[in-house]
């Protein structure tokens, strides 16, 4: 972790000031949350976007949030609550998962690099989708924009995607724009007790398929409890939340209650603060010297899937996004990642090694291996915005 | 008219070989090079521009697709991708020298998971195609282009297409999960799947909207939704299309995102109701259509909030239809706008910009202005949530000058969007109608970039060539 980065420019000026400058490759970081994340950067030198603060437009009117790189989501939050908007894909702050409770709030630029959304994804909106538009500063030192900010935009090439999850391998993120949405009049969760992770991703599954606009489908398996929230929730459990109008709310929470087997509700403060839980990971709790894997799944192939890595590696295990989305927490070994990876496989999933101490990290891929035309599309789409190989270099694969 | 580039002469010299090895790799009728056959390919919806094709490929499957592509390769020759030719922007419009590979033979709906929320499509299924196919369980997949029951799936991919009701659902883009992808080389790959957010690089992401620039999409896997319970429509007509903006504007912020917010301005009002007779208040100078779902309480709760919101704006008249009969006679003028203002002028172009929101009655006032000096009409529709506007430019297409004029008042039009703010196209696509506005909106550096992009997929810009990018500087499209 580096606590103070070597770089940590004041402008976007300076940022492309310092690309064009750089004789050597620089690990690119917005506050840290997420260096321990997929691979060790194979750089001697740090660059933080850290001190690019502020947010630079707020039309609630028109739903769309600017922000320099360096702004904390809490700010931005912050800013957006005043006029009742949220940020739909909801991102988290993994601190805690990341095991650096410490470390500086998580910066927009740091989330939309590694593109993480919370529950709400299950709605449609991913973080990358949320994103209008974009000011970077390519491997080169150009600064460049892509998207703007407007809620409908096909002109070019969609780099804002590109960027959008490619961990600061292909530009240096310095301002988003973001498209917002309304925050719900009211939030209610169903807590239903369920006998094991089949039963439970039935549930949520029935839910997703009902015409009652569930906003958040997660589950919380035996063993796994969200503290602190209404007297305690745990698990085996699926939670289902309604958010919106009041009237919805109550109409489509009775819905679902006799669509399903009984359950107990959550209201207000105490539904959020399970979501905020359920968004940090927070009921995974892995250990110290655990290592934590994000699989991505078919929700219907989730149960199979972590009853084999529970049986193959001891895992625990936390779903979200209806079940599609499997936390899992296991051994730090080489042994337990291949397992890992041979889960996801198996089911047609993909997965990262989300947090490993950096000789396992280093070691591993720590996402899938992409096929041969793949791997060298990437290598060319890499050289097209970081000629020289200047950024994060190692962060996402061997050599790329 | 915009100017393409020269054919390649050596392509041209070797035609008889290169239809020969076409036949080859898709035996049958599935290579077309009769003249007369050609037709219906030499141009898509942005009808001005026709050029036929040097042949038409019609595969039947991903090795077909993957096979021409690799031949087209090896020879030079450039390629032009087709679903059902409904762009409205020259997506689809054919070079002298090119191959079109249309995938409308390609309609299969391979699968549906309604546990999983996902069907797997080829690309050649229609946009409505889809719905149909999973609407008996109470499914549909959300986007709705005003093609949507020609528009196939492969070139809603290409084009990000939106719709009117992606206010609430999100455009294409936010309704994939994975594509079946053919590089120009021939390789296949699979991109992402049945399930979020693949590790690595957002392919899906860079793909979708890339108008046919870096590769062809033979399948599909989108996400499937479960239908809201009901919906209705209200109308609300106001006295000036500031007093319409404002409204708008108020709805936006007031925490109930409609699922569709239209927006019509006078002479479309008039167009509209002289063809579809839905009962719009001819008095009006702007009318809102607003669409809520849910169940018929959650219906009544929202329409009776929008209403009062409206009730601010002091409008002429509002209507909230009492049934799902009248919900369609609202919306029967609105989906008919572009073939009533077809009634009301030989031709007419469909511009597509976006703007925020809070510059919609500048923006209007200049288009009006615009329309006076240019001496053409001009019918405003749009999708007045996302500020994605659609001015009807009408003209006549048997006057070359007339044509022109047309074509120098959108351009008018796009440069005004981006000046205050907004893009040039908003779900049409670039295509050769707005290529050369390019620079308007993106500095040279930046158009490099996206280049250089181009360039990591298709090297010798073989796919989809004279679209999307300017001609000038670039070796390989010389005009």
């Amino acid at each position: 972790m580096s606590a103070v980065p070597d770089l940590a420019p004041r402008t976007e000026e300076e940022v492309a000031t310092a690309l064009r400058n750089a004789a050597a490759p620089l690990a690119i970081e917005g506050s840290g949350t997420l260096l321990g994340m997929l691979r060790p950067v194979q750089a001697a030198r740090t660059l933080s976007t850290r001190n690019l603060t502020g947010i630079t437009l707020l039309r609630p009117q028109e739903m769309v949030v600017s922000a320099r790189a360096g702004t904390t989501l809490a700010e931005i939050d912050a800013a957006l609550a005043e006029g009742n908007q949220v940020l739909v894909p909801e991102p988290p702050d993994l601190r805690g998962l990341m095991g650096v409770p410490d470390a500086p709030p998580p910066t927009i630029g740091g989330l939309v690099a590694a593109n993480l959304s919370g529950p709400r994804r299950i709605t449609g909106f991913a973080l990358r989708d949320a994103v209008l538009g974009i000011r970077f500063v390519n491997g080169a030192g150009e600064v460049l924009r892509s998207g703007g900010r407007v809620h409908k935009n096909v002109t070019g090439l969609d780099l804002c995607k590109l960027l959008a999850g490619s961990h600061g391998t292909l530009g240096v993120i310095t301002e988003v724009t973001l498209k917002v949405g309304p925050a719900a009049e009211r939030t209610a969760t169903l807590v239903l007790p369920v006998a094991d992770e089949a039963a439970g991703v039935a549930a949520l599954s029935a839910a997703l398929t009902s015409p009652y606009g569930v906003t958040g489908a997660a589950m919380l398996p035996a063993g796994a409890s969200a503290n602190g929230v209404d007297g305690g929730v745990a698990g085996p459990a699926a939670l289902l939340r309604l958010e919106d109008v009041e009237a919805s709310v109550t109409y489509r929470m009775a819905r679902l209650q006799q669509l399903l087997p009984a359950g107990r509700v959550i209201e207000a403060e105490a539904s959020r603060a399970l979501w905020r839980a359920i968004r940090d990971v927070a009921p995974l709790a892995p250990g110290q010297e655990e290592a934590v894997w994000r699989v991505s799944v078919r929700p219907s192939r989730a149960a199979g899937m972590v009853a084999a890595l529970r049986d193959g590696i001891g895992a625990r295990v936390m779903l979200d996004w209806g079940g599609g989305l499997v936390w899992v927490a296991g051994p730090a070994s080489a042994e337990a990642h291949a397992a890992v990876m041979a889960a996801a496989g198996a089911v047609g999933g993909t997965f990262t090694l989300f947090r490993a101490p950096d000789p396992l990290r280093a070691a591993v891929a720590v996402i899938p291996p992409e096929p041969p035309a793949l791997a060298a599309l990437s290598a060319r789409v890499k050289a097209a915005l970081d000629p020289a190989g200047r950024l994060n270099p190692g962060r996402m694969r061997a050599g790329g | 008219m915009i100017p393409l580039p020269a054919p390649k002469a050596d392509v041209l010299a070797r035609r008889d070989e290169i239809l020969a090895g076409l036949r080859a790799l898709v035996p049958g009728d599935g290579v077309i090079t009769e003249p007369l056959r050609l037709r219906p390919y030499e141009t898509d919806g942005l009808s001005a521009y026709r050029q036929p094709p040097m042949a038409v490929v019609l595969p039947t499957s991903t090795e077909q697709v993957a096979a021409t592509l690799r031949f087209c390769h090896e020879n030079g020759v450039r390629v032009v991708p087709r679903g059902a030719g409904t762009s409205l922007s020259g997506g689809a419009l054919p070079l002298a020298d090119s191959v079109v590979i249309g995938l409308m033979r390609m309609n299969r709906i391979l699968d549906v998971s309604f546990t999983d929320r996902l069907a797997v499509v080829e690309a050649g299924v229609t946009n409505l195609g889809i719905t149909k196919a999973v609407e008996g369980e109470g499914f549909f997949y959300a986007p709705d282009p005003s093609s949507q029951l020609a528009c196939m799936i492969g070139g809603n991919v290409m084009m990000n297409s939106g719709g009117a009701h992606c206010l609430k659902y999100g455009v294409t883009a936010n309704n994939l999960l994975g594509v079946k992808f053919v590089t120009i080389t021939g390789e296949v790959i699979e991109i992402g799947g049945g399930h979020l957010d693949a590790a690595g690089y957002d392919w899906l992401g860079i793909i979708t909207g890339s108008e046919g620039q870096l590769g062809i999409v033979t399948e599909v896997t989108v996400r499937i939704l479960r239908a809201a319970e009901g919906q209705r429509a209200m109308l609300a007509a106001f006295g000036s299309t500031e007093v319409a903006g404002a409204a708008v504007d108020a709805i936006m912020a007031s925490g109930v995102i409609p699922v569709a917010l239209e927006f019509m301005d006078r002479p479309c009002i008039q167009a509209c109701e002289a063809f579809a007779k839905a009962g719009y208040p001819l008095d009006a100078e702007a009318m809102l259509i607003i669409e809520v779902e849910g169940s018929l309480e959650e219906q009544d709760a929202l329409l009776a909030r929008i209403r009062d919101i409206c009730a601010r704006f002091d409008p002429i008249s509002m209507r909230v239809a009492t049934s799902a009969e009248e919900s369609l006679a609202i919306w029967k003028g609105r989906k008919g706008a572009f073939g009533a203002v077809g009634r009301i002028s030989p031709d007419y172009l469909c511009m597509d910009g976006t703007i925020p929101t809070g510059e919609l009655p500048h923006v209007l006032r200049r288009i009006g202005e615009m329309s006076e000096a240019y001496g053409l009409g001009v019918a405003n529709v749009f999708h007045a949530g996302d500020g994605n506007l659609h001015p009807l430019i009408m003209f006549d297409a048997n006057d070359p000058e007339s044509f022109r004029k047309a074509e120098a008042f959108g351009a008018d039009i796009l440069r005004l969007c981006v000046e205050v703010g907004g893009c040039l196209t908003g779900e049409h696509g670039v295509g050769v109608e707005k290529r050369d506005l390019m620079p308007v909106q993106f500095n040279p550096a930046e158009l490099a970039q996206q280049r250089r992009v181009k360039s990591a997929f298709d090297p010798d810009w073989l796919l989809n060539p004279a679209k999307v990018f300017p001609l000038t500087d670039n070796p390989l499209l010389a005009a």
